[in-house]
């Protein structure tokens, strides 16, 4: 029998999202996912004075506020000729504030977004909201097990809340900073500062260490199943991103299926229209040249993301695309990490691509950009400069590629008269939770849904375990009108 | 302020005491998910004292809906909304956070579908807040509009008192603004009105309480004596009064500067940004271009 599960809201995400599953005989046959929220921030900026868009298109989003405000902030640089210039502290400070975020993003998807999927919270704390309502059955741990783990997500809510503090520290405060601005940063990196800093960053590379890498492994091998669930298109993308004085932490690449990488060129990134209210004369075009130009009476548009494309594929980004990157780049510090996790786990990079191995290369990624950051705050001279001086220019176009904690951000703007003429965002989960394209290839969630054994589909957790481990921003991201409906015998809403 | 059905009995010290819990509904509109998480930063109380015991004593919040952070997903969540307005009338506290979009019959923004049809958030809004006891409006975007609401507005946002206004509706309804609100403003305020009652919360023209928004960031700005003594920062990164580069301090009704941000860590114009002046109604097309002066002419 075919059936149509929707799941709307999903809930434990950023934002505002919904998924429709078509199942046949217990298996995934088509998957919608979609917003279903729309703010128009591309038009909003049109018009503005371009050093505004940094501390504006934060605000697309409070969970990774910072990741916009570097990626606008090396796209102004671009746009105002300041990218050869930008000081070294200035270049240290933005990865600093970026990497608490990163911290504080991944620790909150982990305990506070998909742990609940997992852990059986309420047979812990007692039927209370907002723990209950919830899908019942596939809790698999111990009674033991389960209150460890409940003790962790209240500790990891005080974490988080002190990456955030740690932030302020440079970043004045959270969310949506106001420390990293075009030319530099705001504050100077005075000794005690380092200091204070170093001790705050110790405290939360301890919990990285002793509980959030543990914990995913927890659950790894009590799931054990999920590395064969959730699979997806297996095509990565990295920007590549935290621009140090040195080069970046993250490499750029495109990565096949077969792990080989290609060298990343955004000029062969394109964005479809054809299943997006969006009008379809803008369809295909790069981001420098995009439009956003909403068209609401297309009939087979159910979604109000694009879809972007690399030379016309679909593409995963986030944590699993950064690892495997710097790991098939033979990133050292990567491969160190990598290495002994697959080898406890038993099971081989090709693994990765799975809802557990997002979960674990996010993880291991925390690591990563933690430990990082205390060699950076070392690089810091106290006496040296922290920002340029600039003019806005008459014209002028810019390009801002990073990473934000859910994968590779760009931002493309162009200047007239000194003020905004275009401005255009493509955002990690615009890729992720993409609608089908004008090749009527599905995005890359709906990739992952398509073919998944659903055991119960009143309480269809495959579903929202794949979703989840996407960690989606939709604030970001997906906007959604009205999905073309109903056209099926069964429909359940679950 | 009475709620039904919520009560909590217990023994204290061998004493029967009665624990009141006020079941909360969190809305998410059209907004950043930021000031969510910005009271996930809460100190003291921290969140899980928010969520987990009493506020204060024999009093306790009962967070039925918030997207973010509540264990279900699909039909099951939408049924709390739907159950908490029909049979808690006036026995709930509804918290909005993200503007209303209202372009065309409030499809832009969708809080969830339920027997196959959407639930917009302007009909969330109006369906809960109708029934609800008071609503508090957090952050800029649900009280004022915010950045979704800035020119051109193109999906016609707008705050909750507006909606209320248009729709008839007399839930009274508190402005706690901010982009992000500080949790301390959503704490406090929800601490005056369980200790002493919403009637005890003095709140200024716009709605917003006295206690949070009753002096301007530049009668306690730590840069006023640069004021003062007319030493300004001619760039961004300099020493001196922001007012030059941008400030609106001088116009922002806040406590920033006592209080500060992150458990008193830093805050904006310490930590040399002009102040965005995002408290305020005009935020951000009356408080920008961000980073230039803004003449008090130019105010009125």
């Amino acid at each position: 029998m075919i059936t149509k599960v929707k799941i709307d809201p999903i809930t434990r995400i950023e934002g505002h999202m919904a998924i429709e599953a078509v199942i046949d005989d217990g298996v995934v046959k088509d998957a919608k996912s979609a917003g279903t929220l729309f703010r128009g921030f591309e038009i909003i900026l049109q018009g503005r004075d371009p050093r505004d868009a940094n501390r504006l298109t934060q605000r697309i989003c409070g969970v990774c506020p910072t990741a916009h405000a570097t990626a606008s902030a090396l796209c102004i640089d671009d746009a105002f000729g300041l990218t050869d210039k930008i000081p070294d502290n200035a270049k240290l400070i933005r990865s600093l504030i970026l990497g608490s975020n990163f911290l504080q993003s991944h620790i909150l998807h982990f305990y506070h977004l998909a742990a609940l999927d997992y852990v059986d919270a309420a047979g812990t704390v007692g039927n209370l909201a907002p723990f209950v309502p919830r899908y019942e059955g596939d809790y698999r741990f111990s009674s033991q097990v389960n209150a460890e783990l409940v003790k962790h997500y209240l500790k990891a809510l005080d974490i988080r809340r002190k990456c955030q503090e740690m932030l302020s520290l440079f970043g004045g405060k959270m969310p949506h900073n106001v420390g990293v601005v075009p030319g530099g940063v705001t504050e100077k990196p005075t000794e005690d500062k380092i200091t204070n800093f170093l001790w705050r960053l110790n405290e939360i590379r301890d919990f990285v260490d002793n509980l959030y890498i543990p914990d995913v492994i927890a659950v790894a091998k009590s799931y054990n199943d999920y590395f064969g669930i959730g699979m997806g298109c297996k095509r990565l993308v990295a920007y590549g991103g935290f621009h140090l004085p040195t080069g970046k932490l993250f490499k750029p690449a495109l990565i096949s299926p077969d792990l080989h990488p290609e060298p990343f060129d955004a000029r062969n990134i394109t964005e479809d229209v054809k299943h997006s209210w969006y009008a379809d004369s803008t369809s295909g075009r790069n981001p420098a040249n995009g439009q956003t130009k909403p068209d609401l009476d297309k009939k087979q548009a159910y979604s109000f993301i694009k879809s972007p494309r690399y030379n016309g594929s679909v593409c995963e980004l986030g944590p699993l695309a950064r690892m495997v990157s710097n790991y098939v780049q033979n990133d050292e510090k990567t491969k160190q990490l990598l290495d002994p996790v697959l080898g406890e786990l038993a099971v081989g990079v090709d693994a990765l691509f799975s809802v557990l191995g997002r979960h674990a290369a996010r993880a291991l990624e925390a690591k990563l950009v933690a430990d990082s950051m205390v060699d950076w705050l070392q690089q810091l001279k106290p006496d040296d400069p922290i920002i340029v001086p600039s003019e806005i220019p008459e014209q002028g176009d810019g390009t801002g590629l990073n990473e934000a904690p859910r994968g590779a951000l760009g931002h493309w703007m162009t200047i007239r008269d000194k003020k905004i003429e275009r401005y255009q965002v493509i955002t990690p989960t615009a890729w992720n939770a993409s609608p089908k394209d004008d090749k009527d290839q599905p995005g890359a969630i709906e990739q992952a849904l398509i073919g998944t054994k659903v055991k119960d589909k009143d309480n269809p957790f495959e579903l929202v375990r794949i979703v989840r481990a996407f960690d989606p921003c939709l604030a970001c991201s997906v906007h959604l009108l009205d999905a073309g409906r109903n056209e099926l015998g069964v429909f359940r809403v679950v | 302020m009475t709620f039904a059905g919520d009560d909590r009995q217990m023994y204290r010290k061998g004493k029967k005491v009665t624990v009141k819990k006020y079941p909360v509904i969190w809305l998410q509109g059209a907004g950043c998910t930021g000031c969510s998480i910005s009271v996930l930063n809460a100190v003291s109380p921290k969140i899980q004292n928010l969520l987990l015991d009493e506020l204060v004593p024999g009093h306790q919040l009962n967070l039925l809906f918030h997207a973010t952070i509540m264990a279900g997903q699909g039909e099951p969540v939408i049924e709390v909304l739907k159950d908490t307005q029909k049979t808690r009338k006036a026995g709930y506290i509804l918290v909005v956070e993200g503007a209303i979009p209202t372009a065309h019959r409030g499809l832009y923004g969708c809080v969830g579908e339920k027997d196959g049809k959407h639930l917009t958030i302007e009909q969330a809004v109006v369906d809960l807040g109708a029934n609800a006891l008071l609503t508090i409006a957090l952050g800029t975007c649900a009280t004022y509009g915010g950045i979704p609401a800035a020119k051109p507005n193109p999906t016609l946002c707008k705050g909750v008192q507006a909606i209320f206004n248009e729709k008839g509706i007399e839930t009274p309804v508190v402005n706690v603004p901010g982009c992000p609100v500080h949790p301390d403003w959503f704490v406090g305020t929800v601490s005056v009105i369980l200790f002493s009652g919403l009637e005890a919360l003095k709140l200024d023209n716009i709605g917003r309480p006295m206690l949070f928004y009753g002096q301007l960031i530049h009668e306690n700005c730590p840069r006023r004596a640069d004021f003062d003594k007319g030493k300004f920062a001619e760039k961004l990164g300099d020493p001196g009064c922001l007012y030059k580069l941008g400030c609106k301090g001088h116009y922002t009704y806040a406590d920033c500067p006592l209080r500060q941000w992150n458990n008193g860590t830093n805050w904006c114009v310490k930590a040399g940004s002009p102040c965005l002046g995002c408290v305020e109604p005009g935020f951000p097309d009356g408080t920008s271009p961000i980073y230039e002066k803004i003449t008090f002419e130019e105010l009125k």
